[in-house]
């Protein structure tokens, strides 16, 4: 079935957009083609969740203007709680304004790239020509992708050249403070041959609703003896539609590591990829969910496997709540030629509450003989035994289900590589499972 | 002193009726064993002074000096002075042992007057030794990939933590080694004192050997049928069961049959 939209942008507005951040032309190109493409193309089909009457199109503002920063002492309280008031290598967009940015001086030396995503097209345009929707992602997949690429407003460009290792993570906030303000942001993290990075997006309203749209894309290519750390925590509010696609690609002994926290109020589409193409390539997806509310969620996970010996993990934890229903799809894929490919996957809900729904779906594909796969999943209520258990020492029953959902998120929880944000994710939790 | 009663108890599970009326008195300062084979109803005691969900006093009472044991919740129960070291503790990903022993601990303390975290590791790493534990199970998350005598040792070490009035230790040694069963002894027996009552079910006399129990029960198809001190341990070691069923006309000890 098709549904004609009548989208809120012209091709007019496109070009005027573009010409205002002098984007060079085969960008402006990309963008009204894709433009174009989004009128045509269907939305995607997340599996099990009908998106069909959901709005992904409409929103009051295509970008609004905010303040920057001159230092991180002006930041907003709930901002300076989670980055390090120390941290050299950071990136804080204000709705669609960037804001305030810092790069570690030897990095920057070494060759290291930091900037939004903007600049990056206009001062850093082969590179980005390279990598943007090229092969992670691309536009021309389905409509939210299309308008991802038409529309893109915001994001952050981080290029680690071959040999560099960052110690310190770069942090990369969002911050949501203006209830029109739409987020087409797009995060290109690129590390060149034996270079590793460790990189932290915080997505953070601090207004309780939103009338716009959040499509937010992140790339991630690691080449050959690569390896990235992604760490996310996404706390959007109430009001948005989601769409969040992060997908990453790894060369030949090539390493990437998801670590999200998806703890949005909205309703949200989520497509975390990870292609293998390399191998010895790792791909560890680990991603932690709480709905509540009326909330509606699709989580789909996939690893794709290409490279022979190549390693696909998959954990996916979810604590559904109230009326809140999702669904988790982990697809482990195996092609044809992978041989010794391991494919791993665990899914596990807990429901809070009667009313609430959860889904887990784990899905092997395999094209392949001589591989190795597993899965587990789980959908289920607090274990009672567990309960008695901990409150046989003493422990109040809302404490002792306080401390099972908490060991229950923990895996991802445990490994954010920034204590504020590892703080910050706690106390989101505490918040919406209460 | 403290006196923990259970008058005439009767406890079912999944309405089958296991306790058929029990009859034990501890105080504090006094160690009790409960012995018996298999199935004649002594887990479920335990189980049952604890509050288990699954296990439903149809009659009888549990007081504890004189409040009412069966009217409290679990961790009312626990926080009352109520120990069980059980037979199958739970795994919980995610919470580390230290964190969940700092959290027992400090659920019997005023807020604001919480357990140090100094004093804390203090005497963990102290009680742990004592338990020959290695450091690093403190970190681990609880009970999780724990060998079955990690588990034992661990239920002893929370017990140490927590310093309860009454312990119920419910077969704390079954599948340990001799050496196990001597540090869990010994975690046992430093309990020991006039503030501390325990209740040892096992049906080893084995254990017994470390430990000198003040009153020995007998329990069979669901009630306590012979009381005795510290003799009666042994003469069960040596002749077996079968002269007291013999003396009480029990064909067959487990809770299915009457006598």
């Amino acid at each position: 079935m098709t549904v004609e939209t009548k989208l809120t942008m012209t091709e007019q507005d496109v070009r005027s957009f573009s010409a205002s951040h002098s984007e060079p032309e085969t960008f402006t190109d990309l963008r009204v083609q894709a433009l174009a493409a989004a009128e045509a193309l269907p939305l995607p089909k997340p599996d099990k969740t009908k998106i069909i009457n959901w709005n992904f199109t409409d929103f009051p503002a295509h970008t609004v203007e905010s303040s920057t920063y001159a230092s991180l002492e002006e930041l907003p309280e709930q901002v300076k709680s989670i980055v390090d008031l120390e941290q050299k290598n950071l990136y804080i967009q204000h709705n669609n304004t960037p804001a305030y940015i810092s790069l570690d001086k030897n990095l920057e030396q070494q060759g290291v790239i930091l900037t939004d995503i903007q600049t990056a097209i206009r001062e850093h345009g082969e590179l980005v020509a390279k990598y943007f929707m090229t092969e992670a992602v691309k536009a021309e997949e389905h409509k939210l992708t299309a308008l991802h690429a038409a529309l893109l407003n915001g994001g952050v460009f981080l290029y680690v050249p071959k040999n560099v290792v960052i110690e310190k993570p770069v942090q990369a906030v969002f911050l949501h403070d203006n209830e029109e303000a739409s987020l087409f942001n797009h995060a290109l993290i690129v590390a060149d041959k034996s270079s590793s990075v460790t990189y932290v997006e915080n997505y953070i309203s601090t207004v309780p609703t939103a009338k716009g749209q959040a499509n937010i894309v992140s790339e991630v290519f690691a080449e050959d003896n690569a390896s990235v750390t992604y760490g996310a925590v996404d706390v959007l509010a109430e009001g948005f539609t989601a769409y969040v696609n992060r997908r990453g690609v790894a060369q030949r002994d090539a390493r990437i590591e998801w670590a999200l926290g998806m703890m949005n109020d909205s309703n949200t589409i989520s497509d975390n990829t990870t292609f293998l193409i390399g191998d010895n390539s790792v791909g560890d997806t680990k991603t932690v969910v709480v709905g509540r509310g009326t909330q509606k969620q699709n989580f789909t996970t996939q690893v794709i496997h290409w490279g022979k010996n190549s390693d696909g993990q998959i954990l996916k934890h979810g604590v559904m709540k109230d009326s809140a229903s999702s669904i988790f799809n982990g697809i482990g894929k195996i092609e044809h030629g992978a041989t010794k490919a391991n494919a791993e996957q665990e899914s596990r809900v807990l429901m809070l509450s009667p009313k609430a729904r959860g889904d887990a779906n784990p899905i092997l594909l395999i094209d392949e003989d001589d591989v190795t796969a597993g899965h587990a999943a789980s959908v289920g209520r607090v274990d009672p035994v567990q309960l008695y258990y901990l409150m046989s020492r003493g422990i109040t029953k809302q404490e002792a289900e306080r401390l099972v959902i908490h060991g229950f998120l923990a895996p991802v929880v445990n490994v954010l590589p920034i204590e504020g944000v590892k703080k910050q994710l706690t106390e989101v939790i505490e918040r919406k499972v209460r | 002193m403290s006196t923990l009663v259970i008058k005439d108890l009767h406890v079912e599970i999944e309405g089958k009726q296991i306790l058929k009326g029990v009859n034990i008195t501890i105080n504090t300062s006094e160690i009790h064993a409960i012995m018996g084979p298999n199935g004649t109803g002594k887990s479920t005691l335990a189980s049952a002074i604890m509050g288990h969900p699954k296990y439903e006093v149809t009659q009888g009472t549990i007081e504890l000096d004189g409040e009412d044991v069966l009217a409290m919740e679990v961790d009312e129960r626990a926080r009352a002075g109520l120990f069980l070291a059980m037979q199958y503790p739970s795994e919980i990903s995610g919470v580390t042992n230290a964190d969940f022993m700092r959290s027992a601990m400090n659920a019997r303390r005023e807020e604001g007057n919480e357990v140090s975290l100094m004093k804390f590791i203090r005497e963990l790493d102290s009680k742990m030794e004592t338990l020959a534990m290695d450091q690093d199970m403190a970190q681990r998350y609880l009970n999780e990939g724990f060998s079955g005598g990690e588990k034992k040792r661990n239920e002893i070490l929370q017990m140490m933590m927590i310093k309860p009035t009454f312990a119920v230790l419910d077969e704390i040694d079954s599948g340990l080694d001799i050496d196990a069963l001597k540090v869990v002894s010994e975690g046992i027996n430093q309990m020991k004192g006039e503030n501390f009552g325990c209740l040892i079910i096992t049906h080893y006399q084995r254990l017994l050997n470390y430990i000198t129990p003040d009153h020995v029960h007998v329990m069979m198809q669901g009630r306590v049928v012979k009381s005795g001190g510290p003799e009666l341990a042994h003469k069960l070691e040596a002749e077996g069961y079968d002269w007291i069923k013999a003396e009480l006309g029990i064909e067959d000890e487990t809770v299915g049959q009457e006598a």
